[in-house]
């Protein structure tokens, strides 16, 4: 194949700067403005700030709070991530399988992409109410006493719920393209060879389907690191004890509504290494195993 | 090309009109939090205030909750673009006051600009929950609050009790209302009720360095025996179902009692016209509960809610007009106008008068009950506090109230947490506000 070369002139590179002047703009300028705040002790209103080195970060790892809101962020990205992705993959196979009404399946599948997070929250806020929840009278009906208040297993299970119905859409709708991106004679040739129905998913339609488990594993713990803030802020709130608080969620209550503008920035900037280190494991390890 | 020149002649004539425009009186901002019916309140006094004079034109803008509007004044402050004056509520009190230079007292504001002002003439209760150290106020209080105690009368009816003086007698009630059908108690706010209001009402110090009014080095002292005794009742109560916990949203609990299900509900004496509205049976108000084991002598509790702050980089002539507008605020009739409307209380003890005169409370008598129990006798720790990020404070103390609730920590440990993690915040103040 030919490959096209614009060697030796700066053309490509003024194509390119508009977004490259948007990422240094939004991006990278406010990233260094975060890690040069994460050095001070600055009062909100910016009339006296001195330099403190790593205090601040200091500060932050020695905070019980934090390091359990650490822990639970990361447990909860990983049910988010696994929960969503494999019910996803389900109903993309089933709705992929059948003949009749499938349009119809896909649509209402599809539906409630088109919720905002702090939408679905305000849902799930109603649904499980402690008074007038329909969710909550289904769980004490079932034996459950649920207790969002001061339960924190609870609290944690019901933004799971939520975050999780919400992704399941998207996840959804990659998984059937790339269903119905494998070749029809590959199918029909494992069809011939294998009689099980599973053991046929498991090695042939799983591997060919890596690279979208792969793509929407970084995207959904990236979703479930920082896209459920809107979820958290309209139900839960962090409570109960802290129980449901995510890292970006202790960025905003710190930083925002607490105005410690220096421990904000300080969690901030070890949130993007988190984040930085985990994309890079997944395309470190991970991508390995996945065939394009 | 025609098209072009009709622009500019426009563009002309709008520059013409902002040219004018100089002649007109002088703009001053106000950011607020009011949502709601507040807000339409907030808008008719601002209306009549424009009305009363000609030399200042006043706009005030709804910023989103207290969190939202204090942010808003912030980033706003440090573009340089800051609004004259801005809602602060009480826990952001010390970030504002703390901060050197970021505002224009009120007491020097009104003296400067020629409006007088005397602090005898605000109610005890409100009168230095905005002042430093020296009592100079810094901020005006506007929209002030304090915890009640609501009792729904056909509930009580039914068990055949009485509303509870104090703690222990709410401990004689409880049984009798869970076996009317009820729960018997729930309350809105753990913190600013449990917490900062029983404080003041057992007159027990609840930071050093007198509440953390003198300075900025302060300590907790909520790890005290009556706290923890108070704070063990309530998980006993909790098991034992006559304590219903809704979580630490104001709404979901302030609706079990709406609802019927709870008997009594501890919430603000600003809820008082909203439940007017919401609730369709008999309620009645009285004092926050007090331990007659802690003492005989009970004091009255402290203020919530916000005060507006003048922020400083303004010209003259805005403080001015700033001044004329917290004359007008403090003014009996606009006092009245606004304990009438919403159910805050009145600040000024000519208001209070005004409203006395003009018969409200025979009408309501309900409606008078929080500012009586501002107007309780003073004690020693009843004036207020002023403890930096207490917001965070506050999440630090939900979460142990919460864990405590539900088992997970001893009330020792609960209590424990809250000292350390309280000082450790206080202590990144000190060292970022000094």
């Amino acid at each position: 194949m030919k490959r096209v070369q614009f060697s030796g002139t700066p053309l490509p590179y003024f194509f390119v700067l508009p977004q490259i002047a948007i990422v240094i703009v939004f991006f990278l300028w406010p990233a260094a403005q975060a890690v040069y705040k994460s050095f001070l002790l600055e009062d909100a209103w910016g009339l006296t700030s001195q330099f403190v080195w790593f205090r601040n970060y200091e500060d932050m790892v020695l905070d019980a709070d934090w390091v359990n809101t650490a822990v639970f962020t990361v447990i909860f990205s990983m049910i988010i991530a696994f929960a969503s992705l494999a019910i996803a993959l389900t109903l993309a196979v089933r709705a992929n399988d059948i003949l009749r009404g499938a349009s119809t399946y896909k649509t209402l599948l599809i539906w409630t992409y088109a919720v905002a997070p702090a939408v679905a929250g305000l849902i799930g806020n109603l649904l499980f109410n402690p008074l007038i929840g329909s969710m909550t009278h289904l769980l004490h009906a079932l034996g459950w006493e649920f207790d969002r208040a001061s339960n924190g297993f609870d609290a944690a299970f019901m933004i799971s719920l939520i975050a999780v119905w919400k992704q399941v859409s998207v996840n959804f709708i990659f998984f059937l393209a790339g269903l119905q991106g494998i070749s029809k004679s590959v199918q029909e040739a494992a069809i011939l060879d294998c009689r099980s129905r599973s053991k046929r998913f498991w090695t042939i339609t799983f591997p060919l389907l890596a690279p979208t488990t792969f793509f929407l594993l970084v995207i959904n713990m990236t979703y479930a690191f920082f896209d459920t803030f809107g979820i958290i802020d309209t139900t839960t709130r962090g409570a109960p004890g802290g129980s449901t608080q995510t890292l970006v969620y202790k960025v905003y209550t710190d930083g925002f509504i607490g105005a410690d503008l220096g421990g904000s920035s300080a969690q901030s900037v070890v949130l993007l290494l988190m984040v930085l280190v985990l994309t890079a494991f997944q395309f470190r390890f991970i991508e390995r195993k996945v065939h394009y | 090309m025609q098209r072009k020149m009709l622009f500019a002649a426009a563009l002309a004539g709008v520059m013409g009109a902002s040219g004018l425009a100089q002649a007109e009186p002088t703009e001053i901002t106000l950011w607020h939090a009011m949502g709601g019916r507040l807000g339409e309140v907030v808008d008719e006094m601002t209306a009549e205030f424009n009305a009363s004079q000609d030399e200042y034109k006043l706009t005030s803008i709804y910023k989103g909750g207290y969190e939202d509007t204090m942010t808003a004044a912030i980033a706003a402050f440090r573009a340089g673009q800051q609004p004259d004056v801005v809602q602060v509520f009480d826990a952001g009190s010390a970030t504002i006051i703390n901060a050197p230079g970021a505002v224009f007292p009120v007491e020097d504001l009104m003296k400067k600009y020629g409006v007088g002002f005397d602090i005898d003439a605000y109610i005890p209760g409100v009168r230095y929950f905005y002042a430093d150290s020296d009592g100079k106020m810094i901020g005006m209080p506007f929209n002030s609050s304090t915890p009640l105690l609501y009792f729904n009368k056909e509930a009580l009816t039914k068990a055949g009790v009485e509303p509870p003086k104090t703690w222990e007698d709410f401990e004689a009630i409880a049984p009798k209302l869970v076996e009317a059908g009820y729960v018997p108690l729930a309350q809105s706010h753990s913190p600013w009720i449990f917490a900062e209001n029983f404080h003041s009402r057992h007159n027990i110090q609840m930071a050093t360095a007198n509440n953390g009014f003198d300075s900025t080095d302060v300590k907790i002292l909520y790890n005290n025996d009556a706290m923890k005794m108070h704070w063990s009742k309530v998980k006993d109560w909790k098991d034992k179902g006559y304590y219903g916990y809704y979580g630490r949203n104001w709404g979901d609990n302030q609706d079990a009692f709406v609802q019927g299900k709870v008997a009594m509900w501890l919430g603000s004496s600003g809820s008082f016209g909203g439940l007017r509205k919401s609730a369709d049976f008999d309620f009645g108000t009285t004092y926050l509960p007090y331990w007659e084991s802690i003492t005989k002598d009970p004091k009255g509790t402290f203020i919530g809610g916000a005060a507006l702050f003048a922020l400083s980089g303004k010209s003259d002539e805005e403080y001015k007009g700033v001044a004329k507008f917290f004359e007008y605020m403090t003014k009996p009739e606009t006092q009245f106008f606004w304990h009438k409307e919403t159910g805050y209380v009145p600040i000024t003890t000519d208001a209070y008068a005004l409203a006395k005169k003009a018969g409200y409370y025979d009408e309501t008598p309900d409606a008078e009950v929080g500012i009586q129990q501002l107007s309780l006798p003073a004690g020693e720790w009843t004036k207020g506090y002023r403890l930096g990020y207490y917001v965070q404070i506050r999440e630090v103390m939900y979460k142990h109230f919460e864990q405590l609730l539900n088992g997970d920590e001893t009330v020792d440990a609960a209590f424990d947490g809250i000292e350390t993690e309280s000082d450790e915040l206080l202590d990144r103040f000190k060292d970022t506000y000094n």
